[in-house]
């Protein structure tokens, strides 16, 4: 295929006027000894026929949700998508548009943007939100650099039971930076408020908690925001999986600083880990220190309202190494499926798909726990993510699911040693009763 | 145009939910834990429909019209691309499904991975980054560690003032301090700065070649000699690769980190701001340090190779953004190396053209062959009191998105054109009409400019104001 426009004859007339013989003469300013001599070693070009079938048999190699069925989250739900997401969303005014530069032609994604920063702070509990960031964990990365800018304090306190990645992520951020980076450990599948309030002195800039945590349980916020507020560190909460905030009480109810997370679930799909969605909501008085474009509203020359970008001067393109942050390009359309995800589903149906998705994790949890050799790994309070200690290896149990086309919980030993034997399930509300039963018929065929 | 909270009429449901098909349980959560309210608009799925698309229609992108945004590589975005990463097996697979069920997606990431070293002449590639930016960093934490390594503390990044604004923030956040480096008249590295400041505590230049004037740095191999000669690394900001796809590799000219930038060079979308994707290359003797995991081939099976000891560590959960590498990978799949080089040698054709048609109206402040762009000043306009500003919103009222204006910050006034190779002579012959009639607008009727633009649901909105008394979210009144 070939997207270029010119026939031979305009190039021609093009050159013509330039007043040159050929187009190498446009490539003279490089040193001879760097001109490319040959091709490029690349495969040959395809048709787009030849090209959709090359793909297909591709993509025809992977699993998906739609084929199998998904009991498997830990940072990546499989949640339904109503048609209205894609559709809206595939609008090409919107997703080939650049970063809205020049806001009298871009008021359409400006305003979508703000609306996106009003949902999250609605659902989140907090004063101000951004328009976005890479993903979940780049988000929670930003927020410990932001606390820090803040308190003007070096070091980073993370619990264990964020999401191991985000972690990771976390830490490769903050120690370049010149930070330190530090965990506290977990007991009873929540993080260690001894440990904790041992752990953290006037040196902790922020305090980094996920809820739900990694392995589903909720952590007591409460406590770990008191600790962190009681040496004046930053109280920052981590949202993995925003379907929750339908149910519990959010961040900002709990006091916290910064809520920083992903918003995958609302409308965007797993793709393999990407793109998916990051956003940073905070309290109004660090909005100075916030990293990323944020959409304000204003009026134009008439008095109408209108949209723009705006405390610009805390960006890249304006204030240079001394940004609060070097992001430039987000995760805007899927900002904007989640805004699109968010109005359709709406006070009720929001609601009522957290309920769905906890009731489901419920029942899918009790059926497990029937089954001899299963047993609960914590028992603490959950929303659609649980983990289970199983009779044998998990990776042997997910093995033999894939022949019946389900995909198995994640198992923990991945990530967290000692937890070899433990198995994270998650439901939602994709999640039909025929199908966990299911898998409660396979596991009961694989380790009976 | 109301905001969607402002439709929101009690009762009304948007989306339709199964019926829970299991018995209902106590939630066993707390009290205390739950919330009592969620603060969301309520609509219908007409509502929904009807706003998002009026919104849509105030919104202008590539596929409503010429998009000469310099830096930006505004090409067009098959569609094809858009079907392809649509597939089940790619929007639909789990991260963490078993390697076995995944590999597919490896198999893309890996020779995506290896195309990309091919084109850019490096030896190995990360495609985890989820933009430049964050390509950037990741370049510059790979720096890092291959210094701390070899037991040098290097404590400074050079980067050019011309360079885009993500270089010197993406090396404060790693800890870098930041040298400027001044450019000479004809627009490239000044080299007398250069040698001066590539000292024995610089980690590495930090340079866009072409750079943001779209100018070849034409002493690229006399730079990389100084830079390495006091032990410094050569980083390329690949955003402008669309000039040189195979005409020339930064590999060859010296450099050892290379991002690129997928949302630009390689077609995929750029969504309104996002999502993009900055895979970074480097050469092997920074291999070591790539992020995890690393996507390998043992025999006829791809792997994800986390027994990495010397790694960065991750800048990102997962793989990247997945979806924008299928894209991409389309692409060069789809054009095959006559095709990659057609692309650039289009986009060179394009830009020379126009700045030879707009040189007698505006200032072209560097007289030279450019690459994918190129910058005019707004100097001339000026006498007549407007603004590059003005320039650019008029051209909105031609039906034409406006170039970047006041970038790169060297010079004044600057309007940075770049047409890419997916625009027609009719298409470039009518934006340079356009220019041209503004050019005699500024000078007979200079209100026409600084009132643009008219055609728009918005006139020139009040950004003073915003700044001053932020509305950043809709409220209850």
């Amino acid at each position: 295929m070939r997207f270029v426009v010119n026939t031979d004859k305009e190039r021609r007339e093009m050159m013509d006027s330039i007043g040159i013989g050929s187009v190498q003469e446009l490539f003279k300013d490089i040193d001879e000894e760097i001109l490319l001599k040959r091709p490029l070693n690349l495969q040959r070009p395809l048709s787009e026929q030849e090209l959709l079938e090359a793909f297909s048999e591709i993509s025809g190699k992977n699993a998906d949700t739609e084929r199998y069925k998904c009991f498997l989250g830990a940072g990546a739900y499989d949640h339904f998508i109503p048609s209205v997401v894609p559709c809206l969303v595939g609008r090409s005014e919107f997703y080939t548009a650049y970063t809205p530069y020049q806001a009298e032609a871009s008021q359409g994604m400006l305003q979508a943007i703000y609306e996106f920063q009003t949902l999250i702070c609605q659902l989140t509990g907090m004063d101000v939100c951004n328009a976005s960031l890479y993903d979940g964990a780049s988000a929670l990365a930003e927020a410990a650099i932001m606390a820090s800018n803040v308190s003007r304090r070096g070091e980073v306190i993370a619990s264990s039971t964020i999401h191991p990645e985000y972690r990771e992520v976390v830490k490769t951020y903050v120690e370049n930076r010149g930070l330190e980076f530090r965990e506290v450990g977990w007991e009873d599948g929540v993080t260690s408020v001894t440990e904790l309030a041992k752990e953290v002195s006037d040196k902790t800039s922020a305090v980094l908690v996920q809820n739900p945590n990694f392995f589903g349980n909720l952590e007591d916020l409460d406590e770990v925001g008191k600790i962190a507020h009681e040496k004046k560190a930053l109280f920052v909460v981590c949202v993995v999986e925003p379907t929750s905030l339908g149910l519990l009480k959010a961040p900002g109810e709990f006091g916290a600083d910064i809520a920083a997370g992903e918003g995958q679930s609302l409308g965007n799909s797993v793709s393999f880990g990407g793109p998916h969605l990051g956003f940073l909501a905070a309290r109004q008085e660090f909005l100075q220190k916030m990293p990323g474009r944020l959409v304000g509203m204003t009026t134009d020359t008439e008095g109408r309202r209108g949209f723009v970008m705006t405390l610009q001067a805390r960006e890249q393109h304006v204030r240079r190494e001394k940004a609060t942050s070097n992001i430039c390009s987000n995760q805007a359309l899927n900002a904007l499926a989640a805004t699109v995800y968010l109005a359709a589903l709406g006070r009720r149906g929001f609601r009522k798909l957290s309920t769905l998705n906890a009731q489901k994790a419920r029942y899918l949890r009790s059926r497990v726990l029937e089954l001899k050799g299963f047993e609960a790994r914590f028992e603490k309070p959950y929303y659609n993510e649980f983990v289970v200690r199983c009779p044998i290896d998990p990776r042997k149990i997910n093995e033999e699911l894939t022949k019946r086309s389900i995909l198995g919980g994640l198992p923990v030993g991945r990530f967290y040693r000692g937890l070899e034997d433990c198995w994270l399930l998650c439901a939602t509300e994709k999640s039909a009763r025929k199908d966990i039963d299911l898998l409660i018929e396979t596991l009961r065929g694989i380790c009976g | 145009m109301k905001l969607i909270f402002e439709l929101s009429a009690e009762g009304r449901e948007g989306a339709s939910l199964p019926e829970l098909d299991v018995p209902e349980q106590d939630l066993g959560i707390p009290e205390t834990e739950l919330r009592s309210e969620i603060p969301l608009p309520e609509v219908s799925e007409v509502d929904v429909v009807r706003h998002y698309t009026a919104l849509s229609r105030m919104n202008f992108g590539v596929d409503s019209g010429f998009y000469p945004l310099g830096s930006c590589t505004m090409k067009y975005n098959p569609k094809v691309n858009e079907v392809i990463a649509g597939l089940p097996g790619f929007k639909s697979a789990h991260p963490y499904q078993p390697e076995e069920l995944s590999q597919g997606c490896l198999q893309v990431i890996y020779e995506l991975s290896r195309d990309l070293a091919e084109i850019t002449g490096m030896d190995a590639f990360t495609l985890q980054p989820a933009a430049g930016a964050q390509g950037e960093l990741t370049g510059l934490m790979m720096a890092k560690a291959y210094f701390k390594r070899r037991g040098e503390n290097r404590k400074k990044v050079l980067v050019p003032d011309s360079a885009h604004g993500t270089n010197p923030a993406s090396a404060a956040l790693c800890g870098y301090e930041v040298v400027e480096i001044p450019s000479d008249p004809r627009g490239g590295v000044d080299m007398v700065e250069l040698k001066g400041k590539a000292t024995e505590d610089v980690a590495a230049l930090m340079l866009t070649n072409p750079n943001t004037l779209g100018l070849f740095e034409e002493n690229i191999l006399e730079i990389s000699d100084i830079v390495h000669g006091n032990g410094g690394l050569m980083y390329c900001d690949g955003a402008n690769m669309n000039a040189i796809l195979g005409i020339a590799k930064p590999g060859d000219m010296g450099f050892d980190i290379v991002h690129l930038n997928l949302h630009k060079t390689f077609s995929a979308p750029h969504g309104g701001g996002g999502p993009g994707s900055g895979p970074v290359g480097v050469k092997e003797r920074l291999a070591r340090f790539l992020p995890k995991p690393v996507v390998q081939k043992n025999g006829g099976r791809y792997f994800l190779d986390y027994d990495r000891p010397e790694s960065i560590g991750r800048v990102k959960a997962f793989y990247g953004n997945f979806s924008v590498l299928v894209k991409a990978y389309a692409y060069i799949r789809a054009l095959g190396p006559e095709g990659l080089k057609e692309v650039a040698e289009n986009a060179v054709l394009n830009a020379n053209y126009v700045m030879r048609k707009l040189e007698g109206a505006y200032e072209l402040p560097y007289d030279r062959v450019c690459k994918h762009e190129f910058v005019l000043s707004g100097k001339r306009q000026l006498d007549f009191g407007v603004h590059a500003m003005d320039i650019a919103k008029r051209l909105i009222d031609y039906g034409f998105h406006p170039p970047t204006v006041y970038f790169p910050l060297i010079v004044k006034e600057a309007i940075m054109i770049e047409p890419t190779e997916t625009e027609g002579k009719e298409t470039l012959d009518s934006f340079v009409e356009a220019m041209l009639k503004i050019a005699e607008e500024a000078e007979k009727e200079p209100e026409l400019l600084r009132n643009a633009p008219k055609t728009t649901p918005t006139t020139r909105l009040d950004a003073l104001t915003a700044a001053r008394k932020p509305n950043l979210r809709w409220k209850e009144r």
